[in-house]
């Protein structure tokens, strides 16, 4: 029988596990919203495009399946981009469909027409403008696995509208062949074995550890390989939750708000064996100075991510999981030595602190989340202050249980992500870590949460500033606070217009109650906690400078 | 350094935005692109001059090798090869000066592939030595239009850059 290109898609989405899209309908997807229809495919409606791209990415990495969004053609994918960029960024799988103006009328500036391949080509890992129904099932299964393997990413499908009209003989591939397109797996074995070599020499290891560890489900792995050798474990923010940080091998995160003993074990290791890691110049700092003794291994599955920033001795490419358990298998039990007794020493001296005078801290705050949640929630963060409080004061010991905007930053993605992070996983609690800034950019999609009641937590720590930009003017600009000065909405009745629950937060003696209410609701709920103002966030390392010379703290 | 890397790519529409636009928006420098169809037809090949140390040159082939659309990179710098340009000149030529662009056509073995009243279009193909060579030797004449390939170039000999591995043919 023959399928219409929209069916074709829904039949694609179905052979390929699609649980749920995120979506927002429009004048060139009518065809396919017409087969959604019929489908028992589950649709969510967002209130805006990129919130559905944002919903997608956050499902993804609360599951590790690909999500989906789906737009209309011309604002519908423009507005997706954001979202895209940001998946892009943090290497998140995820299938992008778009409604394009039909075949005869492309390039000729037709209403809603906007070049969305073009506009994405620098933020996908790949795209395609399908021409031909005959293509689109093929094209379906190509950006599924070109999404989901090697390092993973967005793929973008621009479907016109008559190629969702014309029907075709519907035949799912089981298989691509991309002449272009053959990640590397296994890591080369003589490599491994110069690894294990210079890692049994390693008087000093760190282990530097980011999200590929977590995207290729390599949390076992490396617990085997810290445990063998002893070695501290840092972690980025893409990598948080990749080593539980209640372990006494953890050093949480490094870098620009790092701890002090991660960023001073980096700078005086004379090992750093990276994981999944890329040396964004939010971990390294100054170049020059980022572990300036060290021999450098550098496991990844993206060629490219070696050599780009530092000079790297031995690298490995490959699967990092692939690659950790054959490493494993040539490591023998190291001993304790000093190196180790001297991390416990900074671990002690410089804990993460901050001032308790009695008022409302933001810190104070991630610190009950944590404690009422036991640890096991699923926390998701806007971008700014909150987030890097988030990433400091929860104590994270399961992959996929932070999820943030690492590599682009992007503000308001934390509510839609949420949003998409309690579809993928409807038994978890999730929460999302917001400032009173980032919450607004994508407060809408309250309406979709409040709409499908899906029970997210809306934690806004709301000092009634843009706190890191404050921050920075602060320390760098003399506190000429220019345009960071921002007032918000009652969120409380603004929660309540939306139909979610509203609570506002004052006093420390009052948080606890209200995160525990919160999550007895079953519904949506914003928190307001009206937090001091000037709160900064520390330790601090300034934009350029060697990462074991930080403000604060 | 200058480097010439062979690129065999899918023939897909877009697949020039997509290595053009990873130059530019990566920052490396372009000094010639060339590309077109190889003798199978779903494939093209572009030849790429680009300029940059071995670190510029590993991030350049690595990215590229990101595209989905990029099937096999060549860097044959190093090796024995041959390379040509075209170019097309388009020269001042009044009567009195004829014989002598002539002569300079026939020591460059070029040709003249068009005569007007005051003009003479010169073909000539080379390395870029040559090329620039004749470019210079024609300056005087008045050079009213010029347009140049880029350059194209193959290995010498039994390396090939094929799809099958590059490997000695016996």
């Amino acid at each position: 029988m023959n399928l219409s290109g929209a069916q074709i898609i829904v039949k694609s989405l179905q052979e390929e596990g699609v649980e749920a899209i995120f979506g927002y309908p429009g004048g060139q997807v009518l065809e396919i919203y017409d087969a959604l229809y019929h489908s028992s495919l589950k649709h969510y409606l967002v209130r805006h495009e990129q919130g559905a791209a944002h919903a997608a990415d956050g499902y993804a990495r609360a599951t590790g399946k690909p999500g989906v969004c789906l737009a209309t053609s011309g604002p519908g994918a423009t507005n997706l981009v954001t979202g895209i960029a940001t998946a892009y960024m943090d290497s998140v799988p995820m299938v992008a469909l778009t409604g394009q103006v039909p075949c005869n009328l492309l390039g000729k500036d037709s209403f809603q027409e906007a070049d969305i391949t073009g506009i994405t080509l620098p933020i996908t890992k790949h795209n395609y403008l399908v021409k031909d129904v005959k293509d689109l099932a093929k094209t379906i299964k190509e950006a599924f696995h070109i999404a989901t393997t090697g390092r993973p990413g967005p793929v973008l499908i621009d479907v016109p509208k008559d190629v969702s009209v014309k029907k075709t003989k519907f035949k799912y591939p089981d298989t691509t062949c991309l002449k272009g397109y053959k990640p590397t797996l296994e890591g080369n074995k003589g490599q491994i074995g110069v690894a294990a070599k210079m890692i049994a020499e390693s008087k000093r290891p760190v282990l530097y550890v980011g999200g590929g560890v977590v995207i290729s489900g390599a949390s076992g792995e490396l617990f085997k390989l810290a445990e063998l050798t002893l070695s501290p474990v840092t972690t980025t923010l893409m990598g948080i939750g990749a080593f539980p940080e209640t372990h006494p091998l953890s050093l949480g995160m490094l870098g620009m708000h790092g701890t002090k003993a991660a960023n001073y074990a980096v700078s005086e290791c004379d090992l750093l064996i990276a994981v999944g890691a890329r040396f964004d110049d939010r971990v390294t700092g100054k170049l020059d100075e980022f572990a300036p003794s060290a021999r450098i291994v550098h496991i990844d599955v993206d060629p490219a991510e070696i050599g780009k920033n530092v000079r790297v001795d031995v690298p490995i490419v490959g699967d990092v999981k692939n690659i950790l358990v054959e490493l494993n298998s040539k490591l023998e039990q190291h001993l304790s030595t000093n190196w180790q007794d001297k991390i416990s020493e900074w671990k002690a001296k410089h804990p993460l602190k901050y001032e308790k005078n009695g008022k409302l801290k933001p810190q104070f705050i991630v610190e009950q989340i944590y404690d009422v949640t036991k640890g096991k929630a699923t926390i998701v963060t806007e971008v700014g202050q909150n987030q890097m409080w988030a990433a400091q004061y929860y104590k994270y010991t399961k992959p996929r249980s932070f999820i943030s905007s690492g590599g682009l930053g992007t503000m308001g993605y934390g509510l839609p992500a949420a949003i998409g992070a309690k579809v993928g996983c409807p038994d978890s609690i999730v929460i999302d870590i917001a400032g009173d800034g980032s919450i607004q950019m994508n407060i809408q999609e309250l309406a979709t949460a409040v709409h499908y009641n899906i029970p997210v937590i809306v934690a806004i720590l709301n000092n009634n500033f843009l706190g890191m930009v404050r921050q920075w003017q602060e320390i760098f600009y003399d506190r000429r606070y220019s345009y960071t000065d921002i007032t918000g909405p009652d969120f409380v009745k603004l929660a309540e217009a939306y139909g979610a629950m509203g609570i506002r937060v004052n006093d420390p003696k009052e948080v606890k109650p209200a995160i525990k209410k919160a999550i007895e609701a079953k519904r949506p709920v914003i928190i307001d906690f009206v937090v001091e103002r000037e709160e900064n966030v520390f330790p601090m390392v300034p934009p350029g400078g060697a990462i074991h010379k930080m403000l604060g703290g | 350094m200058r480097h010439i890397l062979a690129v065999l790519v899918e023939n897909n529409p877009g697949v020039l935005t997509r290595v053009a636009g990873l130059f530019s928006r990566r920052g490396y420098n372009i000094d010639s692109l060339t590309v077109g169809r190889t003798e199978n037809q779903n494939i093209s090949r572009m030849t790429i001059v680009v300029e940059g140390d071995d670190l510029v040159l590993e991030q350049v082939t690595k990215q590229l090798h990101k595209l989905i659309d990029v099937i096999k990179i060549n860097d044959i710098t190093s090796e024995q090869y041959v390379d040509r340009e075209l170019v097309l000149v388009k020269v001042g030529a009044d009567a009195a000066v004829r014989g002598e662009i002539m002569q300079i056509v026939d020591i460059f073995r070029a040709r003249i592939v068009d005569i007007g009243q005051r003009t003479l279009i010169i073909e000539c193909t080379g390395d870029e030595g040559k090329i620039n060579a004749v470019i210079e030797s024609l300056k005087s004449f008045g050079i009213k239009e010029l347009v140049r390939t880029g350059k194209i170039a193959m290995l010498r000999g039994q390396k090939f850059t094929s799809l099958n591995e590059t490997r000695e043919d016996d």
